[in-house]
């Protein structure tokens, strides 16, 4: 699948006129550190990475029709996995009075809320670039939006999956037992090539923007099964898991309303196909205080409430009796957060939040801060750990993996 | 030719000079700000590049350069439509403003790198704009309904015939208690504005220059230059690349149209 994108994006590439179009990007170096010794010995207290993004567009028709041409490369030094290379977008979007239809690789994103992107399905994730999943593979795509009064109509032909990208054993934070991605299972005799299908309405009355969304397909978020060669007959252990696509059916809706300094937010979903059909949902609220302390700053307080019934303890049992497992990592938990919006030149941002799982399982941290300096450069800086995980927890394998992430982009 | 007695009265009214009128300040300070209103209005639409330098107290300058889209409704506030280009870490970023004579204003955020949509609350209009000295409320649509209005004084500015009269915002989540305006008679624009915060200090002076003339009628200043008096910092807003004729509609300004930026 991405050997075939890159030779149509090469074929594609060579045909762009010449003139009219606008190349930019980012550049980054990134820095990641352990506060403790790795869990594994195949893991480093340290990596190293660089990363690039350039943008090529043009537009024609005043504006009517744009192609975009977007690569992405990662190289690190330790995780041979996440030096990778993808096409997040190579595209054609072409808009008329009352339909837009875009042709080729793209990415869509989907939903509201801060913790957990539960609706957001178009794209794969690509987790090995960071485990927050907001960064995602682009997915070929022809998507025709009709635009009525009464909202618009997305409907989306997706030809071709992508798989979802895992650290390497070197790779850190990881699951406890190596992913093994060169054997993919898939429910569909297809395999990557079944198409899938999506579509969804969305709107705006008044203050509330609402999407209510159905898709068919190849699922983005796989199971795992253990081949019984993985299993050491002697001592019940596991040495590796292998993803397992299924096909699902998802049904989704995602709703935001403002009142004033409050939004309020909902995600919620329900899936079959992997098993019995299950349901997850989030939702809560930000309520902002602008211009706070008589300064220029605001802040934001964060609270979501995140629920999923597939539970998020680690499914031994079935996992050596053969069956598929899933590794959910949310099944009741609370987050509360903290965003600084400093509105400086600068544009300094905080978000600080806390996942408390409200079953025992622990809590999460996370602070993230960027600041830009100068015209062109951006400073970003990322602070994550656990605390108190229990060890049947899914999260267990990243409890000495507290982590400090830096990351200097320059964009031109 | 006779005129009946009954409507001589009221010719004569008619012909009196609008300022012998018995008229309160209030009055007079609407009826100022309505007829710059209604000079301005009836542009259908226009494009025009923005560039703003931005000086911290030592001189130190940082740039942003974005482009604006702006639609007219009629009987409601204008649909705009900003696309920011530098800082190039923020390229491709837009902001869809449905601007509303009464009530909160509707908004949304473009983020490119998560092709994300975001409704975002209004009400941090007196925050600052991309880090600037001019607020949210600043460069949004002034509307006339936005205030109420008192008039101070005839007098002159660098040779200009102006008015000089205050406006109150009406919207309690103001950063300001009051606005001083010198509005030249002539062309009845905005030349100078002094910004009063909520302890009614005065926060910020605004000198509008430069101004060009479209359509032989719309007035707009290419340059603004916003001083900060409590931080020392400034903002130069460079405006160019005004173009009236370019063909806008509502499709223009919608929720896809923001995913279609570059």
């Amino acid at each position: 699948m991405k050997r075939l994108l890159l030779v149509a994006a090469i074929f594609l590439a060579s045909a762009i006129p010449a003139h009219a179009g606008e190349w930019s990007g980012y550049v980054a170096g990134e820095f990641l550190g352990f506060t403790e010794n790795p869990q594994f010995s195949s893991q480093y207290n340290t990596y190293l990475s660089v990363a690039a993004e350039p943008e090529y567009i043009h537009e024609w028709n005043e504006g009517d029709d744009i192609f975009t041409f977007t690569p992405y490369a990662m190289g690190d030094n330790h995780d041979y996995r996440r030096t990778h290379v993808d096409i997040r977008e190579f595209s054609w979007n072409h808009a008329a009075d009352n339909w837009e239809l875009a042709t080729g690789v793209s990415k869509v994103f989907w939903g509201v809320t801060e913790s957990v992107h539960l609706v957001d399905i178009i794209n794969q994730t690509d987790l090995v670039v960071n485990e927050d999943g907001e960064d995602k593979l682009g997915q070929p795509m022809v998507n025709l939006s009709l635009i009525r009064d009464w909202g618009v109509v997305d409907m989306f032909v997706l030809p071709g999956f992508r798989e979802r990208t895992f650290p390497s054993k070197n790779g850190r934070p990881r699951f406890g037992v190596d992913i093994d991605t060169d054997r993919v299972f898939y429910e569909s005799g297809a395999e990557e090539w079944h198409t899938d299908f999506a579509v969804r309405w969305s709107h705006y009355i008044g203050a509330v923007d609402i999407g209510i969304a159905h898709f068919h397909g190849t699922t983005r978020q796989p199971r795992f099964i253990v081949r019984p060669a993985a299993i050491n007959p002697a001592t019940g252990t596991i040495s590796e898991i292998n993803p397992l696509y299924e096909i699902i059916d998802q049904t989704s809706i995602d709703l935001q309303a403002i009142y004033g300094s409050w939004l309020w937010k909902l995600e919620a979903i329900t899936r079959s196909g992997q098993g019995d059909r299950f349901y997850s949902y989030a939702g809560g609220y930000e309520y902002t205080f602008v211009g706070v302390f008589e300064s220029q700053m605001d802040i934001g307080v964060i609270t979501e409430y995140l629920y999923d019934s597939r539970g998020d303890e680690i499914k031994q049992n079935k996992a050596v009796q053969g069956k598929p497992f899933d590794l959910s990592t949310f099944q009741r938990d609370l987050v509360l957060g903290a965003r600084l919006t400093f509105n400086d030149a600068q544009s300094t941002e905080v978000l600080a939040s806390v996942i408390v799982d409200l079953e025992g399982g622990g809590q999460s941290y996370n602070i993230e801060a960027s600041r830009r300096f100068g015209n062109n450069w951006k400073l970003s800086l990322e602070a994550r750990g656990l605390t108190n995980t229990p060890n049947d927890n899914v999260m267990a394998s990243l409890k000495d993996d507290n982590r400090l992430r830096l990351e200097l982009a320059r964009y031109f | 030719m006779t005129i009946p007695d009954r409507i001589l009265p009221a010719l004569l009214l008619c012909l009196l000079p609008i300022s012998l009128l018995a008229e309160t300040p209030e009055e007079k300070g609407l009826a100022i700000a309505q007829e710059a209103d209604r000079r301005d209005s009836g542009y259908d639409h226009y494009t025009n590049d923005v560039k703003m330098i931005l000086k911290n107290k030592h001189g130190k300058e940082s740039i942003r350069e974005i482009r604006s889209k702006t639609l007219e409704v009629e009987n409601d506030g204008d649909k705009s439509l900003t696309i920011f280009d530098r800082p190039r870490d923020v390229k491709g970023t837009a902001l869809l403003s449905f601007t509303h004579k009464e009530g909160p204003d509707d908004q949304w955020l473009y983020l490119p790198a998560l092709k994300r949509v975001k409704r975002i609350a209004s009400d941090n209009k007196s925050g600052p704009f991309m880090g600037s000295e001019f607020a949210y409320e600043d460069i949004s649509s002034q509307e006339v309904e936005k205030y109420t209005y008192a008039f101070i004084k005839d007098d002159t500015l660098d040779g200009m015939d102006v008015f000089v009269f205050e406006r109150y915002p009406v919207d309690k989540k103001s950063g300001y208690t009051r606005q001083i305006i010198w509005m030249d008679k002539e062309q009845y624009k905005e030349r100078k504005i002094e910004f009063y915060d909520r302890k009614n200090a005065l926060l910020k002076t605004l000198i509008l220059t430069d101004y060009n003339l479209y359509l032989d009628r719309y007035y707009r200043a290419h340059n603004m230059h916003m001083e900060n008096h409590l931080t020392g910092k400034s903002t130069l807003l460079l405006q160019s690349n005004y173009n009236f004729d370019v063909e806008l509609t509502d499709r223009d300004f919608d929720k896809n149209s923001l995913k279609r930026v570059r």
